[in-house]
């Protein structure tokens, strides 16, 4: 066969891989090509009879020719496999703009995470958490925080009794401050103490501004030269932390507490912008805590030498604080498990308080 | 405590504007509630003159009057019977804040005719009860005035709210004697001379206490006047007593008043001529009551301080007088009482009737013990001033009891307690500015500051005087040498299982430890011991034992505002007894209602069930680290879920943790709610205390070398053998081998005869020493039906 007609046939079979319209097609192109019987095929198995001048130069023709052909048939194979892909493609096609499958997003109560963002600035301050029941008796709450029976604090707190057990002339109590934390905790173990208490208490109260359970947080560090100095700079720095704000000033003010001896009430400065509280800013003055050192005849009677040990202690509203910081209006609302409410308010489960990557976001 | 500034200054010489004086009074802890001053808040009202008053054209009683303000002539329609031409009067423009009735005046048209603003009366203005007709002025006042500052009512009027140990300062002395020491100014001298009495009174008093109880009136001073003309009191005393909200009486009572506020030295007065025989301090009489001055009858028990005549009691001592002695217009004679009465005796009968008095409020805080006679002596000299008359010698019974005492004070105990560094001679002169005297046992405190009780106080005093901003701030001293976290492994516990159930799609509530009762008896609890005595309703009248109640009664209220499914969690206390610290337990508990998937393009809605539930409970427990294979579940679980369709979660054999179900069909009922509704509680204080571990590094990571198999089983079983059985035995044919099996498939109906089901488990296969060869695997295969057969009679479904 000489070279043009090689070069012909080259042509035809490539044109008719070209032409292949799928894959079936193509193979019957390839077998009729290079199959056992194929055009190609029958010329290679003329070589064998011809002179070996000749069968090197045909030979090398005819290997031009089937890889030619091959080549042709490849290139044909992976234009139809692509074709094929993209059409493929363009039928999984879906409308993205679909909504994604539900899933139910939970969020925490608002108070549970100021806990945790309380926790983590006094923690770094050296204070653990310490807890105690919610149901007290008269020494925990009143008589070793130097409160007598006849005190007029104790007509103050407006306390809920419980009926109590049979024939007890002291019936139990739900506690009004967590203070009575302060008491357990000096009874159970030699000083010094440094604890935070956030808990829930409970005052026979109730209008816009008082349910009759609302949290509240304490703090008692007891030491040996623990002065009113480190009450304010403790309280200082856990307000800036707390409000994210160095702009947060403090003012204490002279107060009286039976179990605190000095005793001040602490009020922030806020301003009023659009009818929302912004603490940090202004120049109007918001009572937010009290505390004091710790008197000394409630040291003693928990069992603690005044002589040897002094310190201070703290209480404040965490529904309140939780309020003001993110600008929640009414306390009411906090505990109605209104779930618009707390999916407006609450927090995300990730939202994990750290000083590291920032109290809040 | 009201007072104003010209009160003040009758016992402080300073210079301060109310501004600086307020400023100071909160930095001594004399906390300032409010300042108001009625010259600016009536600066619109002015002195105005009636040119000419016409009937009203439409009305008999009002009058058309023609106003000239001034500035302007305006006209105004009065109903006063006294507006009459060329009177002079007291005018407000539209848009004066009537203090009398707390409105803003607007234009108006009454009957027909415009009016302008309004002639007022004192009691519009708020500085009497007068009403009879319009402010009606001298013919000298300068028309275009400001009334107000005419009328000496521009006076800063201070409120400061006093705590409790603050006695002193119930008297306008003693804030003046604070602010004195806090540098405001001086405090004026206060000169008692005792007035020598004419006669011996009549009236003698006499106390009469059991033995021991002579604390409840230790002494009485008494003094009787004759001669007195009673009346309205002078217009500077009304206006005090009106500018600090007292409504003046008479003379003789606002006398007594404005000595209660001024040197916070409570007085009784008794028209003399109707006390019949000698007064007489003692306890009440069964039986015994009186009319009181405010119009109400009081009994008088036998543990209440009575103040008596012979005709039985004529009031609660230091509490309220009767009307019965009660002084009127009329009065011609009268008899002043001094006297101390017990604080708690006082607070506890105050308490008892409800009443709150003027007097009971001080005497129940501590009335000065050394002020008694001097503030007879006072009183007698102002009675005298205002409405004349002779007085007696005193009466006196009883003794003032022994107030001294006196604490040592280190004075650097300021600065290692108090945080401020003074020097003892600013100490000092606090002190004794605050009324103390040195004494050789250490400070006497004055003796109208029952507060003062031991060193603190002392030093108290003396920051407070100074002023707590000058202590210095300081950070907490931190442990270097310490570490340890901020909370114990259980309120860790707390932390994680709040954020882990967040995490499930459940919101957390946070609901009142307190129920109505008959939701806590659903839920087993209710026992009287955890009643209230005096709940805020009977819907908050009982602990909770379960967290389940407040969430049902919060999802029921969403449901209400339209919701359809929702999911609630709570982390908290419940309550088994009124027990100390052991009675409560702290629970996470979770309730879901309606479709736990809503229906979408992605497929039909699913509604909760107890698997949800279920999933909520050990997602929950994973999170503190206690996988599925470590909790039990058996069936059934307390009585307040389905019986069929809930279970009970345990650790061990013993440690029931919780349980989860779909509520009882009577508990939905109980709440008014359409179900379905499923739920768990889980007793986290039943979680055993986390281990400690002496190290934070994790085990070697070993992953296995050979590939795992799986194998999956389709039995048939009776349908009263519970799934667990079946995956226990499967686990148990080769514990080697086996690294996990469990249930894919459940299977009731059509193939599968009545009153069986078909479960189908799928086994993982781990070798850990070489590839398992195809008949080692169909060992363990018909090893695992074997043990399956055997444990439950289940067999291989064909």
């Amino acid at each position: 066969m000489d070279r043009d007609s090689i070069d012909r046939l080259g042509a035809e079979l490539a044109a008719a891989a070209d032409a292949a319209a799928d894959t079936a097609a193509l193979e019957a192109v390839r077998v009729a090509a290079l199959g056992k019987k194929g055009r190609v095929t029958e010329l290679m198995k003329g070589l064998g009879a011809m002179a070996p001048e000749a069968r090197r130069a045909a030979g090398q023709s005819l290997n031009q020719l089937r890889d030619r052909i091959e080549a042709a048939i490849a290139a044909r194979a992976e234009a139809i496999r692509r074709r094929d892909r993209t059409a493929k493609l363009a039928e999984e096609k879906v409308d993205v703009t679909l909504p994604v499958r539900p899933t139910a997003e939970g969020k925490l109560h608002p108070v549970s995470q100021v806990i945790d963002e309380v926790t983590e600035i006094f923690a770094a301050m050296g204070f653990v958490v310490a807890e105690g029941p919610d149901i007290e008796d008269d020494f925990h709450n009143f008589t070793a925080l130097n409160i007598p029976p006849e005190h007029p604090a104790r007509q103050m707190h407006d306390t809920f009794y419980l009926a109590g057990g049979a024939g007890s002339n002291a019936p139990p109590l739900l506690r009004t401050h967590t203070s009575p934390v302060q008491v357990r905790t000096m009874q159970a173990g030699p000083p010094p103490y440094r604890i935070v208490v956030p808990g829930r208490t409970y005052r026979r109260d109730s209008d816009q501004t008082h349910t009759p359970m609302f949290h509240q947080i304490e703090g008692l560090a007891i030491d040996r030269s623990i002065t009113m100095g480190h009450l304010k700079g403790c309280l200082e720095e856990f307000a800036r932390a707390f409000f994210e704000s160095d702009q947060v000033r403090m003012r204490f003010r002279p107060s009286h507490f039976p179990f605190t001896e000095p005793s001040a009430e602490v009020d922030i400065n806020y301003t009023v912008e659009n009818g929302v509280v912004r603490v940090g800013a202004g120049e109007r003055w918001m009572e937010i805590l009290g505390c004091g050192m710790v008197h000394p005849k409630v040291l003693e009677m928990c069992g603690v030498d005044p002589a040897q040990w002094q310190g201070f202690a703290f209480g404040m509203g965490l529904d309140r604080i939780a309020m003001l910081k993110y600008g929640i209006p009414d306390l009411r609302t906090m505990f109605e498990g209104d779930l618009r409410w707390l999916a407006h308010y609450g927090f995300s489960p990730l939202d994990l308080p750290s000083f590291g990557q920032g109290l809040s976001r | 405590m009201k007072f104003t500034r010209a009160w003040l200054a009758d016992h402080l010489d300073t210079d301060a504007d109310p501004g600086r004086i307020a400023d100071t009074l909160t930095a001594i802890g004399l906390e300032v509630e409010s300042i108001a001053d009625r010259a600016k808040d009536l600066a619109r009202v002015v002195i105005a003159r009636v040119i000419e008053a016409k009937p009203h054209p439409n009305a008999d009683k009002l009058r058309v009057c023609l106003v000239d303000t001034g500035s302007e002539r305006v006209q105004v329609v009065c109903g006063a019977p006294n507006a009459r031409s060329g009177m002079i009067g007291a005018f407000a423009p539209p848009g004066t804040r009537i203090p009398g009735t707390g409105l803003d005046l607007k234009k108006g048209t009454i009957r027909g005719v415009e009016s302008n603003g309004m002639l007022v009366s004192e009691r519009e203005m708020g500085i009497s009860d007068q009403h009879e007709g319009i402010i009606d002025l001298p013919a000298d006042a300068p028309v275009g005035a400001n009334w107000a500052k005419w009328a000496g009512l521009d006076d800063a009027v201070f409120e400061i709210k006093l705590t409790p140990n603050r006695p002193d300062c119930l008297g306008v002395r003693g804030v003046a004697r604070d602010l004195a020491a806090a540098g405001l100014g001086r405090l004026k001298p206060l000169e008692i001379k005792p007035i020598a009495g004419a006669y011996d009174s009549p009236i003698a008093v006499r106390l009469d206490f059991p033995a021991g109880e002579g604390k409840a009136c230790p002494l009485f001073v008494g003094r009787m006047i004759r001669g007195v003309r009673n009346g309205p009191s002078p217009a500077w005393l009304r206006d005090r007593l009106t500018a600090i909200g007292l409504r003046p009486i008479s003379t003789l009572v606002d006398m007594t008043n404005y000595v209660t506020f001024d040197l916070g030295r409570p007085l009784h007065v008794f028209d003399a001529d109707k006390v019949k025989g000698d007064i007489v301090a003692r306890f009440g009489r069964s039986g015994e009551s009186f009319l009181a001055l405010n119009g109400k009858t009081y009994a008088v028990e036998p543990d209440m301080t009575a103040i008596c005549d012979d005709s039985g009691a004529l009031g609660l001592g230091g509490i309220m007088g009767g009307q019965s002695t009660g002084c009127t217009a009329d009065t011609k004679t009268v008899f002043v009482e001094a006297a101390l009465f017990d604080p708690l005796r006082t607070a506890a009968t105050g308490r008892r009737h409800g009443i709150q008095s003027d007097a009971r409020y001080r005497f129940e805080r501590g009335v000065d013990p050394a002020f008694v006679a001097a503030g007879m002596e006072w009183a007698t000299r102002l009675t005298m001033q205002l409405c004349g008359g002779e007085p007696s010698n005193l009466v006196v019974a009883g003794q003032a009891p022994d107030w001294t005492r006196a604490y040592a004070l280190r004075p650097d105990r300021v600065a290692t307690l108090g945080g401020i560094d003074l020097p003892e001679a600013e100490q000092r002169r606090i002190l004794v500015a605050l009324g103390f005297a040195a004494k050789p046992g250490g400070w006497q405190p004055p003796s109208w500051r029952p507060d003062i009780l031991g060193e603190a106080d002392l030093v108290e005093e003396i920051a407070r005087i100074a002023g707590f901003e000058r202590i210095p701030a300081l950070p907490m001293p931190r442990e270097l040498d310490r570490h340890r976290p901020g909370v114990s492994p259980a309120q860790r516990r707390v932390r994680i299982v709040k954020r882990a159930l967040a995490e499930r799609g459940l919101t957390e509530a946070i609901t009142y430890s307190f129920v109505a009762r008959a939701h806590a008896r659903v839920f087993g609890g209710g026992g009287d011991d955890l009643m209230l005595q005096n709940p805020m309703s009977s819907e908050l009248d009982c602990m909770r034992p379960s967290l389940l109640p407040g969430l049902i009664d919060a999802m029921r209220r969403n449901v209400d505002r339209g919701l359809g499914d929702g999911a609630l969690f709570e982390v908290g206390p419940q309550y088994a007894s009124a027990t100390l610290v052991t009675g409560q337990t702290v629970a996470a508990s979770g309730i879901r209602l309606g479709q736990a998937q809503r229906a979408g393009w992605t497929g039909p809605a699913r509604p909760a069930d107890a698997f949800d539930a279920k999933a909520d409970a050990l997602a929950a427990l994973a999170a503190l680290g206690l996988g599925e294979s470590a909790i039990g579940i058996e069936a059934g679980a307390a009585a307040w879920y389905h019986p069929g369709r809930s279970g009970t979660l345990k650790l061990g054999p013993k440690t029931v943790l919780g349980w989860f179900g779909e509520l009882h069909p009577e508990v939905l009922e109980r709440f008014d709610l359409a179900g379905p509704l499923v739920g768990f509680e889980l007793v986290l204080d039943a979680l055993p205390p986390a281990k400690a571990r002496p190290g934070r590094a994790r085990p070697a990571f070993a992953p296995p070398q050979y590939p795992a198999v799986e194998r999956d089983f389709a039995f048939v079983v009776d349908r009263a053998v519970t799934a667990d059985r079946l995956v226990k035995a499967a686990r148990q044919a080769d514990k080697k081998l086996i690294e996990q099996a469990g249930v894919f498939d459940v299977y009731a109906g059509q193939g599968v005869a009545e009153g069986k089901v078909s479960i189908a488990l799928r086994v993982r296969l781990q070798p850990t020493e070489r590839t398992l060869t195809e008949a080692e695997i169909e060992a363990v295969a018909a090893r695992v039906v074997e043990a399956v057969a055997k444990a439950t009679g289940a067999t291989l479904r064909t």
